[in-house]
This record gives structure tokens, C-alpha cells and sequence, in this order.
């Protein structure tokens, strides 16, 4: 308990990438909640990628965090964007009423 | 180590309970709030790792850029009449545990993971260590990130600035009845179509017209 080791941040990861999950698919509300919810996930394989790299000594996983960084702010604004074109077409962000696809 | 293990363990529940309340929370900016209050926990996280460089960075484009974007677009729809319909739906649906049974299998597997990887700590040899201790991190990062990886850095900063001119191109619209100053009309203006020079009639006057 008191050595924290690789495991402890492992954990962590798996903890918060669980949460997110079940943050998509409980979701009932709207849209944005949902996007959140893949932030989570997102920050939970940083977490593992940092905790190998640190533990590892390789500086490969930091800079693959990186770039999941730049990844994720690039899905972040083109998806807010989506949901913005949305909303202004359609007047609601609700995720059962977003129902055009006939998905 | 001590020390050590207490601001894990308290950085560590402070994430996983913001991370809960991001999903359950009834309001959405409350949800945006614990999402900051996930990524300064995590960002705590690894500068006591050893990973500060990371960690500024994520303090910086999460909570300074991510969180206010989600911000400004909450501010922009009107999601405050959606408050209460958490977890109900209009038809009924499986799709909740479904859900949870989904998400506690890949916990489960990762732990597995995870355990297999204590089973066998030696899996890679640490021979080739190419953190050097003398220098900080964020120089490591630097010098690494500058030559060996330089293309793939070139190409993420396409992508954002690709995801830029998307999401402008995206929510771009054209709006109605604003005047705008166009310099190409104000420059051509020529003297025939902007004067005239008008007989007046006495004891009539001008009408302007238009």
C-alpha cells in the first residue's frame, strides 16, 4: 500500500477509462456530457502512457502523450463545433432526438 | 515515500470521484467544473511522477483551452431545460446494463492486464535507458521531440490547424442585413456616380430622393 509503484498508476488509468465508459453509455441528457466522457478515456491512456514511460525510462510514451494532447483538443473543437451546426439547425442537443440518420 | 504515497492516494481519489461526478452531475457546468477539477488532479499527478513537462501542458491546453471551449459552447445552447431527465428515456431500452456490464468486463481486463505485468516486472531489459538524469524532463522532451520526432510534431500542428480552419468553416455563418465596409466599392468610387450636379428650379427646391 504505502510503495507506489506502476500498478498504483495503472490502476488509476483503469479506473477512469471504466468511468468514462459507462459515462457514454448512461448518457441520457445531452451530447456534450458524452464528448466529456471520451476526455476521460483520452486522459486515462495518458495516464498509462506517462506511468510506463516514467517507470520504463523510455521518453517515447511522453512524447506519444503529446500528441494524444494535440489529438484530443482537435476533436474537442471540431466536435463542439458539430454539436454548435447542430443545435442551430435543429434546436435541440438531446441524445434520443438526435434521431435524423434514422440510425 | 511516504510522503509519496499520501498525495497519491489523495490526487488519485480526488480524480476518480471528479470523474464520477462529470457523469453523474445534473448540471453541465458542474460537469465541465469537475472535468477541470480531473485534469488539475491528474496534471498534480504527474509532476510528482517525474513528468512536469506533461504536466504544465496539460494544465495549460486542458484547463485553458478544452475546458473553456466546453464552456463557452454550454454558455451557447440552451441545455439548462434538459436538467432532469437523467436516466429516464422515452421508450424503455436495455441499454444500461448493457452499459455497466460492458464497462466492469474492460475494467476487469485491464486489471488482468495489469497483473500479468507484475507477474513479469524484467519483460523489457533496461539497458537502452534513454531518460538521462542529469538533464530535466522538459530538456529530455526538447531534445527528443526536435529531431527524432519532428515529422510527426509537423504533422499534429497540421492537424490542429486543420481542426481550426474546420471548426471555423463549420460554424461560420452569413448573416442578413449587416453592413460592412468593403474597401473595393469605396476605392473605385468615381466622381460621375457620386455627384451630380442639379439645375434647381426656383422656387421649387431639391428633392432628394432615395
Amino acid at each position: 500500500m504505502i510503495d507506489i509503484g506502476l500498478g498504483h498508476y495503472l490502476t488509476l488509468g483503469a479506473v477512469i477509462f471504466s468511468i468514462g465508459i459507462i459515462g457514454i453509455f448512461l448518457n441520457r441528457k445531452n451530447i456534450i456530457v458524452i464528448l466529456m466522457s471520451i476526455e476521460l478515456i483520452l486522459l486515462a491512456v495518458n495516464i498509462n502512457l506517462v506511468s510506463f514511460s516514467m517507470y520504463l525510462g523510455d521518453l517515447t510514451g511522453q512524447v506519444f502523450t503529446l500528441f494524444i494532447l494535440t489529438v484530443a483538443a482537435a476533436e474537442a473543437a471540431i466536435g463542439l463545433a458539430i454539436i454548435v451546426v447542430y443545435y442551430r439547425n435543429s434546436g435541440t442537443i438531446r441524445v434520443e432526438e438526435i434521431d435524423k440518420l434514422k440510425g | 515515500m511516504i510522503a509519496h504515497a499520501i498525495f497519491f492516494y489523495i490526487f488519485s481519489i480526488i480524480a476518480v470521484v471528479s470523474a464520477v461526478m462529470v457523469t453523474v452531475s445534473k448540471n453541465t457546468v458542474h460537469s465541465v467544473f469537475f472535468l477541470i477539477l480531473d485534469f488539475i488532479s491528474i496534471s498534480c499527478l504527474f509532476i510528482m511522477i517525474g513528468a512536469e513537462f506533461l504536466g504544465m501542458i496539460m494544465l495549460i491546453v486542458y484547463v485553458g483551452a478544452v475546458a473553456v471551449l466546453f464552456l463557452f459552447v454550454v454558455m451557447m445552447l440552451n441545455v439548462a431545460q434538459q436538467k432532469n431527465q437523467w436516466f429516464i428515456s422515452k421508450e424503455n431500452s436495455n441499454h444500461i446494463p448493457i452499459g455497466l456490464l460492458i464497462s466492469v468486463i474492460i475494467f476487469f481486463e485491464l486489471i488482468i492486464v495489469i497483473g500479468g505485468w507484475k507477474f513479469k516486472p524484467d519483460l523489457f531489459d533496461k539497458a537502452n535507458l534513454s531518460i538521462v538524469n542529469d538533464v530535466s524532463n522538459t530538456h529530455s522532451l526538447g531534445m527528443v521531440l526536435y529531431t527524432d520526432y519532428i515529422h510527426i510534431f509537423q504533422i499534429s500542428g497540421m492537424i490542429l490547424l486543420i481542426a481550426m480552419i474546420g471548426a471555423i468553416v463549420l460554424t461560420f455563418r452569413q448573416r442578413e442585413g449587416v453592413k460592412k465596409q468593403s474597401y473595393i466599392k469605396q476605392i473605385s468610387r468615381e466622381r460621375a456616380e457620386g455627384v451630380e450636379v442639379v439645375e434647381v428650379a426656383s422656387n421649387r427646391g431639391v428633392k432628394i430622393d432615395d
